[in-house]
């Protein structure tokens, strides 16, 4: 079949006729929509995975003692639990979304290039299969958490070089796709479109595309020794080889601060999408926001010893790194001033989207504040792996990246769809998830404080209370998004049509065509004035 | 979608907020702990301090900002009739907003950076100590003192599968405690054998990673006698929530006295290892050894939990050649540590066990000579 | 270059994209048990290579036909020069991360190790090192035999492709044909002398944290070498079915990017690796 689609090429023959229908209109793909639309449902898949696998912790936790599971398991749950939702989950999620509104925010025809976003997605499935199939090889999963540190890493069983590998692949996926969506920014836009013009979700995953062309290949050098450590002999994390266990903490961090940025820039994109709209007023401080974004990219990278305070650093580098981190809440700041400006004087209404993003605002600048407290070296000290840091980070991603996910679908449902979604149950979502989510993790920072170590399956007495709130905050937490499953659903097979503007105040190029998309759009580049 | 959207479903959420608050009370007689744990020493109460003051900066900052945007949801919606002012610029203010957090941001940092100092200052130490990380045990030597030990948690297992009451200090117990005296500067030097550990005591405000292959220094001054609890805070494998640290903290004498019983019990130990034990001692010794040392990888039984931890039931090992089984002890292999931080009575001991024991029952006996040739061969 | 396509070229459905996911799974899947002794893997391992072969000709084929069949306009030969520019900031960074640990291991962590007298004795900060618990002498690869050989082959293969360009600029094919030639020539000799200095080497990837950097660090380049190579090839085959003209070279132009960019790392190479 290599050369079909080369001679039975014509201008016009990328309309829908013709195109395979069943499995392998998702197989065969290039169309961003549909895939945009895999994306996102994997994501929603592993989401539901990983979240059945914070049951099982939370069951476990539920009451001092060990009852359902036995430690390595309990640390299998959480290794697995942390990197399914971060690569499964929360990055496909936002990979989805630039697949769908970039080119339509733009006026692009596709993305730039549309055969290697399908292999984007594709790649996700032999990284999925490898990181689950683990579970069942002898020894079990990865059991040294998300982080993988040397040497615990080392001692691990062949899951260790299945994880390994399917985040080698990963990687592939990420550059690749970020490769495309950068390109496709820098090269698609639609006459008329400046830089300073773009949607701000654009500019938010521009600056999120670089992070990731810049951070994830120094993962792939971390992953390569640590694989090169296990079984070829090198000592680079080895001290009687004259390595050193703390190089690899240095190379993670190196790619994982930056990571965190990735996580969170794309939800600030949707967030400054969605208040606008539903404040009907245009973002206050657009310029600002873009600087602040690029800053925290820039910052980013040199922030990243602050995961390794306790390592035993020397005075001027622990300096140093406070007070680069401390730094990086500035522009965090402006963003949240800014979201507060936009909304101040509106004329708001709050429908599902725009609840989600309030309670973002809020939400994240608590698990801003106690990244805060944690960017204090001395404090640091105190609460370095413990449940505070488990319930900052919980904040940040969760009422962060997933909730800012969350508020994007209910947004750009009716888009995709061609149907409202149902409001009244969507209401429900949101408050059912944002009142157990924070059961759920607003007592870890006492645990945190009080001294709870995290990556424990079993705890002294003194923690048994707030535990077994986060336990039933969790349980409810988990619950609650099968209803977001059943919305989505619904919403997908029917419900009242979708105007092509769908939203009063909503602004852009996305609303300009029908709803649901049409197949292709912006064959012919829209102007913008 | 556009007419009026109401702000929260009333009815939810208070049935929600009951279930919260009836689950509170119905536990309201337990400690509900919320800050850190009272400092007993001057670092940690310099972090206590430090905690406090960002904690009341930020609850201003969220306290202003918020209200700022809970008056504008309030007043500014659609539903009461406000219409949308289009405004999207102001500089002034942008510019105020990204100075005024950077200067509180510089307030901060100046006391944060006064306690750095503070806590790298590792010199005028009356007194040094080696903590050594092992998978899942703490060793204390006490450098130019010769008292050197380990200290592994005692919670019985029963207790931790819910077979048994869970006493007072349920997993914060070791059967070793590091003894040091009140009122001086300890310096701990750390490291680790097998995997990175993390030394915390809350109370003391120290929590370094020990690192194999490296020296790591920190160090405490204890104000206040008493008995302080920590944990391993890194993650280092299956038992990791299993490795408490205890820290008593005694007088001079009372630690001088401590000093005197433990070099007295190493030197008994070592005349232990010179004289001729019978099968019987060795068997009773050796299976304290066993449950406190190796029952958490090849377990009470001998089992084991392959393929990570082989069984030592009917394991070549224990029921071959007798050298064999001690060179393994002696050295380690894969994931086993060395065991050399042990005593020879107690390897002597434990080997036996092993091998007349959890199903085996080879016969023969180790005596501690036997480790102490082998272990001066290595 | 033609401009009768108006539009952004989008290709149609293609099977590609799940070779690539297909032979990908059987390569790490592969490798896994091959590094964990399962008898399965290698087969696996060669049914992935064997599978990656077939993708990799496959989808350049049919991208060259679109090439040579004028389906590209201006616009999409922009979108592969932001690809292969973004692509070979990702090859800078993944290079980045091991002179990185190069410089953190010689500069923080092996005087760190020197001064743990308590645990390290008799071990002296120094490079190269095997580290304190290597004892085996070892002989370090010096900057002036071979490695500065290399680097003059290297150089000259940088300014032969230029020349080469500058043929393809001015049409004249002769010495398009001999600069990429001799390109691909240097590039062979360079890593035939590469591999004759691994062999002569007086340590190995084993010998504490400069044999592994060291290799690390070589045998990675050697590898885009390799790859370079191998593209060049691909193009000079190009070449000679006629294909590019002075205006509409963006292939040549890529792998030209990609071999500049392999002798700057090479450069960096002889500089912390054999020299200082």
């Amino acid at each position: 079949m290599s050369t079909t689609s080369a001679t039975h090429h014509d201008d016009h023959a990328h309309d829908s006729h013709g195109h395979p229908t069943g499995i392998m209109r998702w197989v065969k793909s290039t169309n961003h929509k549909d895939i945009g639309t895999m994306y996102l449902w994997f994501s929603f898949t592993m989401f539901l995975f990983a979240g059945a696998m914070a049951m099982g912790i939370r069951a476990e936790l539920f009451q001092p003692g060990l009852q359902f599971i036995q430690p390595q398991t309990f640390n299998q749950l959480t290794t697995l639990h942390g990197l399914i939702m971060i690569f499964g989950a929360i990055m496909p999620a936002f990979v989805g979304f630039a697949n769908w509104q970039v080119p339509l925010m733009i006026g692009a025809p596709d993305m730039a290039f549309p055969r290697l976003n399908n292999m984007s997605f594709w790649l996700l499935i032999p990284a999925a299969i490898l990181l689950i199939a683990s579970i069942f090889v002898p020894g079990g999963a990865v059991a040294g958490g998300w982080t993988m540190y040397p040497p615990l890493s080392i001692q691990a069983g062949m899951s260790m070089d299945m994880s390994i590998f399917a985040l080698h692949i990963l990687g592939v996926s990420s550059i690749v796709g970020s490769i495309n969506i950068i390109t496709t920014i820098f090269n698609m836009r639609a006459p008329g479109m400046t830089l300073m013009k773009m949607p701000m979700f654009v500019w938010t995953w521009l600056i999120t595309a670089y992070l990731l062309i810049a951070a994830m290949p120094v993962l792939a050098g971390a992953l390569t020794m640590l694989i090169t450590d296990r079984h070829f002999g090198t000592h680079f994390f080895n001290a009687a080889g004259g390595g050193d266990p703390v190089l690899f903490q240095h190379v993670f961090w190196f790619f994982g601060h930056p990571e965190v940025y990735i996580m969170i820039l794309p939800a600030f994109g949707i967030l400054s999408t969605i208040i606008p709209t539903f404040a009907r007023k245009p973002l206050f401080g657009y310029a600002s926001m873009v600087y602040a974004t690029a800053a925290i990219a820039v910052l980013s990278f040199v922030v990243w010893a602050h995961h390794m305070f306790t390592t035993g650093m020397p005075v001027a580098g622990q300096l140093f790194f406070m007070y680069s981190t401390m730094l990086i809440s500035v522009p965090t700041g402006v963003k949240v001033f800014n979201w507060v400006a936009t909304m101040w004087q509106g004329s708001m209404t709050f429908e599902t989207p725009m609840l989600f993003s309030v309670a973002v605002v809020f939400l994240f600048t608590i698990g801003g504040f106690s990244g805060l407290v944690l960017a204090i070296l001395p404090v640091d000290i105190q609460l370095q792996d413990t449940y505070y840091v488990v319930a900052h980070f919980h904040y940040v991603l969760f009422s962060g990246a997933a909730m800012a996910i969350m508020g994007g679908v209910y947004y750009w449902l009716p888009k995709w769809t061609g149907h409202m979604y149902d409001e009244k149950l969507g209401k429900w979502h949101f408050w059912l998830t944002t009142i157990a989510f924070n059961v759920t993790f607003f007592p870890m920072h006492f645990t945190g404080l009080a001294g709870m170590p995290r990556r424990i399956p079993d705890y002294s007495q003194q923690f048994a209370e707030f535990n077994m709130i986060s336990s039933l905050g969790a349980f409810a937490l988990g619950l609650s998004q099968l209803l977001f499953l059943y919305v989505v659903i619904k919403c997908i097979r029917g419900g009242a049509k979708a105007t092509n503007q769908v939203w009063e105040g909503a602004e852009g190029l996305e609303w300009t065509v029908a709803s649901p998309a049409p197949f292709h759009t912006f064959e012919t580049p829209p102007q913008v004035k | 979608m556009n007419k009026k959207a109401s702000f929260f479903p009333s009815k939810l959420l208070s049935a929600l907020l009951g279930t919260v608050l009836s689950m509170v009370m119905g536990s309201a007689q337990a400690a509900y702990e919320l800050n850190l744990k009272a400092p007993v020493t001057e670092i940690a109460g310099q972090i206590y301090n430090l905690h406090m003051l960002i904690v009341y900066v930020c609850l201003v900052i969220f306290v202003v900002v918020f209200s700022v945007m809970f008056y504008s949801i309030y007043k500014h919606r659609k539903s009461v009739g406000h219409k949308a002012v289009q405004f999207h610029e102001h500089h002034m203010l942008e510019v105020v907003w990204t100075i005024i957090p950077a200067l509180i941001l510089i307030a901060m940092a100046v006391p944060a950076t006064k306690t750095i100092f503070a806590m790298k200052d590792t010199t005028a130490a009356d007194m040094t100590v080696k903590v050594t990380g092992y998978q899942w045990k703490w060793e204390y030597d006490y450098l130019d003192k010769d008292v050197r030990f380990i200290s592994t948690l005692t919670t019985p297992q029963d207790q931790i599968d819910n077979k048994a009451e869970k006493g007072e200090n349920y997993l914060l117990e070791v059967d070793n405690p590091m003894v040091v005296p009140a009122g001086k500067k300890v310096r701990v030097v750390l490291t680790a054998q097998d995997v990175i550990h993390a030394w915390w005591v809350p109370e003391f405000g120290v929590k370094q990673d020990a690192i194999p292959g490296f020296i790591k220094e920190v160090w405490f001054k204890v104000d206040k006698e008493g008995t302080y609890r920590g944990q391993c805070a890194e993650l280092c494998g299956k038992a990791h929530g299993f490795m408490p640290i205890v820290v008593e903290a005694v007088s001079e004498d009372k630690y001088n006295e401590w000093i005197a019983s433990k070099q007295e019990a190493a030197k008994t130990a070592d005349a232990g290892s010179d004289k001729e034990w019978t099968k019987e001692d060795l068997m009773v010794a050796g299976k304290t050894v066993y449950e406190k040392n190796c029952a958490v990888c090849h377990q009470a039984s001998g089992a084991g939990l392959p393929p990570a931890f082989p069984a030592l039931t009917g394991s070549k090992v224990a029921t071959g050649a007798i050298e064999g089984h001690l060179d393994i002890i002696l050295k380690g292999k894969n994931v086993m540590p060395k065991w050399t931080m042990l005593s020879d009575v107690d390897i002597a001991a434990v080997t036996t066990y092993e091998r007349n024991a959890l199903g085996n029952a080879v016969g023969d006996v180790l005596q501690p000579a036997a480790v102490k040739a082998a272990r001066a061969k290595l | 270059m033609s401009q009768n396509t108006k539009n952004y070229y989008l290709p149609g459905p293609s099977f590609w994209p799940l070779i690539a996911s297909i032979s990908l799974f059987l390569l790490a899947g592969g490798f896994t048990m091959v590094l964990n002794k399962i008898a399965m893997g290698t087969p696996l391992m060669i049914a992935g290579g064997v599978s990656l072969a077939y993708l990799l000709f496959g989808w350049f084929s049919e991208v060259i036909a679109e090439s040579v069949s004028k389906f590209y306009n201006k616009q999409v030969d922009l979108s592969f020069r932001w690809g292969m520019g973004w692509f070979i900031f990702s090859e800078v960074m993944f290079f980045f991360g091991f002179f990185g640990a190069l410089f953190y291991t010689r500069n923080v962590s092996v005087p760190w190790l020197a001064d743990a007298k308590l645990l390290w004795p008799n071990f002296v900060a120094g490079w190269p090192t095997s580290g304190p618990g290597i004892t085996e002498a070892f002989t370090a690869m010096g900057p002036w035999g071979l490695p500065a050989i290399n680097t003059l082959i290297l150089l000259t293969s940088g300014a032969t492709l230029t020349w080469a360009h500058w043929g393809l600029m001015k049409n004249k094919r002769t010495q398009l044909k001999i600069g990429l030639a001799l390109t691909i020539l240097l590039g062979a000799i360079f890593l035939y002398l590469q591999m004759h200095e691994y062999a002569e080497a007086g340590f190995t990837i084993k010998t504490g944290i400069y044999g592994a950097t060291f290799y690390m660090l070589t045998g990675f380049h050697g590898l885009h070498v390799t790859m370079g190579a191998i593209m060049l090839s691909i193009i000079l085959f190009r070449v000679m079915k006629g294909h590019f003209d002075s205006h509409d070279h963006f292939g040549f132009e890529a792998v030209a990017w990609y071999w500049h960019f392999v002798d700057v790392v090479w450069l960096f190479l002889f500089i912390f690796v054999y020299w200082l």
